[in-house]
């Protein structure tokens, strides 16, 4: 998949503006909105009411947000100026209800924001706020998915440390991928969710699009799905067929991890029964006794060292694996929302085509649905481009640490076995004292 | 290994080989030897093989039959390739022999015969007797139990034993000629008995006492054991789904393809390799199921000492009651109450003919009584030292068995976090390749 979008042919349609050709560094919001409205980046305005939820740029000067070449693996790390941390959590209680929060922590040297550090507390329904929004402003981006609400499967209860924890992680994570998207971490919405207190979240979050323009776009996304797209470029099919195998496989590995898990916790059930047996005969003998202590010992080592394990297993990557399970179902919304757009392109020209409606304002119409159709596709294959990269990135991470965590745990259990003196033959130790 | 084993054998002297000369009385000593017999032959369950044969009521019965080979040990120190003797024996035989030599020696700890059936499986192991996996750890137990019976300085120059080994045809009649049955039947009423002694000699019954402990605390370990071996076979296995789905992914990849592919084949190697490991293990445990049987025998040999000392007790009180009987006869004071007694009192004295009558039974059977302990005291004593001795030679056998078995274990489990390490960094250096 070519990232490099600035082959794409684009024609500005809007008035001329003074938006510079590179834009990274600088944050710049998209709407979906088809009132294309200007937006003229003053950078000497620290006043943080010049953002405007609503705001837009033309495709053509987006088209260098997404010079990405094959070969460049990762950001340049230095060109990073928004960190966030979630770490924290706390339980609160009400009369109503117990939930917990997170701390939230933001530092950057952004001059849309007016500090350079912010901490807030969030809890979850925060964070699945903030996703709705950016999914809404940016429906064919690919935004990294959440943490599921509910887990189904285990003992898993809400408060239990361990999916605390777990779900600490998924939401650190999707921050991080927030704010590294050149589009995403530039949105309003963020920048709220990242600095303001909770009241001010709470008035913030009643704002929003107007019930009527969310019907519109419902009621076109319908009517677009139940037609649907008869060219779609080619790149789009392979990135479909792409979605349903990765899908697939990532659910498997999903899986197969939790069942690796499973097994782990039960032979550690057994293994609490089976250690404690040499100790208990210990006790019966006298010459046996040392022997007996210290295979006793690297029983109980094996047994701790296997509770590592499993907590590498089950905390890092059977979360991310199932990260990915979850972002195949971003992928698959955000190609159908492309395919309705496109669709929607298609039957106006078909109508145009037909001359059954008034031709200029059909011809207007269509000019901005092929600016916005432009736009997505190259929004989109930049954003696959990003997406490949991070799940590369990612699960050679998981993978790789899985391993190494299992280097470290034959390691540790193969030392505690190391104290034993040699045994006089290896194997046919019966016929040591037979022939004595 | 096993032959050099068996030539470290030659050099080594059994130090009891000599006592234990001089206290049995047994007649089925072959012949007079300083050693035991698996110094002067080697001894080995070489084969195992099905057979078909009809049992009694026409009816086919298939059974696996062992290859006994033996060969003198000089010949074999010497270097010289003689054709051994051999002869198959079936399971049933090696039972009745142990029967046999459990009737003839109650003051020894017999060594167990490999189990019957298969217990303490777990789910890959299969419980049927004729699994191949069965039959030959089953041919191993029995070449240990030969071993061990040859190297037992007692058992070892048996005349029956030395038959089993050597000569196929007619064994079982002899067996039975020498009328072993008989007392195999209330030997087994006498073990199973509750009786109540007096005085057993303490150092029995700690030893009793101990055998319970050890049945108890191996069976546990062996329950044990086979489930965690069931968990750990699952873990591994498991992995076997990565290297599939590694696979499959591998497919749809371009720059993660080749380090997917190559750590799925890492993800099945490590599947695979706990067959070899819990095959390994197996072995401990049969080690380890030798010694929870071995506890049976150690008991019995508690056992047969609490019911001699039960007979002597017995004796021991029926003479000193007829002793008081005659006394009462002879002084006319009755000092105990007896059905005489009593009649007397209601229909009168007796005369003395009548007396004098009972008064030579009571003598007679005062002097059998007498004879009587004389021979379980004798029984007992003899029991208890011989009994004490053979418990001592085990006791020191057990010790050494079992430490070397679990180094050994130590071992294995080394081997295995080796292996594992070493998967695992394979598999590491493909994940960072992806």
């Amino acid at each position: 998949m070519s990232g490099n979008v600035a082959d794409s042919a684009v024609s500005p349609t809007t008035p001329a503006q003074t938006i510079p050709a590179d834009l990274s560094g600088q944050m710049l919001e998209l709407d979906e909105d088809d009132d294309l409205e200007v937006f003229s980046k003053d950078t000497t305005n620290t006043d943080g009411g010049s953002f405007n939820a609503s705001m837009q740029t033309s495709p053509g000067s987006m088209i260098n947000q997404y010079k990405f070449d094959e070969e460049e693996e990762e950001e340049d790390p230095g060109a990073k100026d928004l960190f966030i941390t979630v770490d924290n959590p706390e339980s609160h209680i009400t009369t109503i209800e117990t939930f917990i929060t997170y701390r939230v922590v933001t530092k950057t040297t952004r001059s849309e924001f007016d500090s350079s550090e912010y901490e807030v507390r969030r809890r979850y329904q925060d964070f699945l706020w903030l996703r709705g929004r950016l999914e809404e402003a940016h429906p064919t981006l690919i935004v990294h998915p959440l943490p599921e609400k509910f887990v189904m499967k285990g003992m898993v209860e809400r408060f239990n440390d361990d999916f605390i924890e777990t779900r600490r992680r998924a939401l650190h994570h999707f921050l991080n991928r927030i704010a590294e998207h050149p589009i995403l971490s530039c949105n309003e919405d963020l920048k709220v969710f990242l600095s303001a207190q909770a009241w001010e979240l709470a008035s913030h979050k009643k704002q929003g699009p107007g019930f009527l323009s969310r019907m519109g776009e419902t009621v076109r996304a319908v009517a677009a799905s139940v037609r649907g797209v008869k060219n779609r470029p080619e790149e789009f099919n392979s990135i479909q067929e792409y979605v349903e195998s990765f899908s697939q496989k990532m659910t498997s590995l999903d899986r197969i991890t939790q069942r690796i898990v499973k097994e782990e916790r039960e032979y550690l059930e057994e293994m609490k029964e089976y250690a404690p047996t040499y100790t208990l005969w210990s006790g019966s003998e006298e010459e046996l006794a040392e022997p007996l202590k210290g295979v006793a010992n690297c029983l109980d080592r094996c047994f701790q060292e296997t509770e590592g394990q499993v907590r590498q297993l089950s905390d890092c990557l059977a979360p991310t694996l199932h990260e990915y399970v979850l972002s195949t179902d971003t992928l698959k919304a955000v190609l159908r929302r492309r395919d309705n757009m496109q669709a929607e392109l298609e039957a106006k020209n078909e109508a145009l085509a037909a001359k059954r409606a008034d031709r200029d304002a059909l011809k207007e119409e269509i000019d901005k649905l092929e600016d916005r159709v432009e736009w997505a596709n190259n929004a989109l294959k930049g954003d696959w481009s990003r997406w490949q990269r991070s799940m590369r990135s990612d699960l050679k991470d998981a993978f790789v640490s899985t391993a190494q965590k299992n280097v470290d745990y034959y390691e540790k259990v193969r030392v505690t076995h190391l104290k034993p003196p040699q045994p006089h033959h290896t194997f046919d130790t019966r016929l040591v004292s037979i022939t004595l | 290994m096993a032959d050099a084993q068996r030539e470290d054998a030659a050099e080594t002297d059994t130090p009891n080989a000599n006592d234990a000369q001089e206290k049995t009385s047994n007649s089925t000593m072959v012949e007079d030897s300083s050693t035991t017999l698996l110094k002067r032959m080697e001894i080995t369950v070489a084969e195992a093989e099905k057979r078909t044969g009809k049992k009694a009521v026409n009816m086919q019965e298939t059974y696996t039959v062992y290859l006994i080979e033996t060969r003198p040990s000089s010949a074999v120190n010497e270097g010289q390739s003689v054709a051994p003797d051999a002869l198959w024996r079936r399971y049933s035989e090696f039972e009745l022999l142990r029967n046999y030599l459990l009737v003839t020696y109650p003051f020894i700890v017999v060594p167990p015969l490999p189990e019957k059936r298969a217990e303490f499986v777990w789910h890959k192991l299969s419980a049927d007797n004729m699994d191949p996996d069965f039959v030959e750890r089953r041919r191993v137990g029995l070449e240990t139990f030969l071993l061990r019976v040859a190297s037992h300085p007692v058992m070892s120059n048996d005349k029956i034993f030395y038959h089993f080994l050597m000569q196929e045809r007619g064994w079982k009649e002899v067996v039975y000629d020498t009328g072993f049955q008989a007392k195999a039947d209330s030997r087994l009423r006498a073990l199973n008995a509750t009786f109540r002694v007096k005085n057993p000699d303490k150092r029995f019954m700690e030893m009793k006492h101990y055998s319970d402990e050890l049945q108890a605390i191996t069976s546990q370990l062996l329950r044990a054991r086979a489930r965690v071996a069931d968990r750990l076979y699952g873990v591994y296995k498991v992995h076997g789904n990565y290297g599939r789905v590694f696979s499959e992914w591998s497919a749809i990849e371009k720059e993660m393809g080749d380090g997917l592919q190559s750590a799925g084949h890492h993800m099945d190697a490590y599947a695979a390799s706990i067959d070899d490991i819990l095959e390994e293990e197996e072995h401990y445990a049969d080690q380890i199921k030798e010694y929870l049987f071995f506890a049976e025998a150690l008991r019995a040999v508690c056992r047969k000492h609490e019911l001699s000392q039960y007979e002597l007790e017995t004796a021991s009180l029926d003479l000193t009651s007829k002793k008081l009987q005659r006394e009462e006869l002879a002084t006319g004071i009755v000092r105990t109450f007896s059905f005489k007694g009593m009649t007397t009192k209601l229909f009168g004295q007796e005369t003395a003919d009548q007396r004098e009558a009972r008064l030579k039974l009571l003598e007679e059977q005062i002097d059998e009584g007498e004879e009587t302990v004389r021979e379980k005291t004798a029984e007992c004593e003899e029991h208890v030292h011989s009994g004490w001795e053979d418990m001592q030679r085990f006791k020191e056998q057990k010790d050494r068995d079992l430490r070397e078995a679990f180094i050994n274990y130590a071992y294995m489990q080394m081997s295995m976090c080796k292996k594992g390490i070493q998967m695992w960094s394979n598999a590491k250096e493909c994940f960072s390749k992806m």
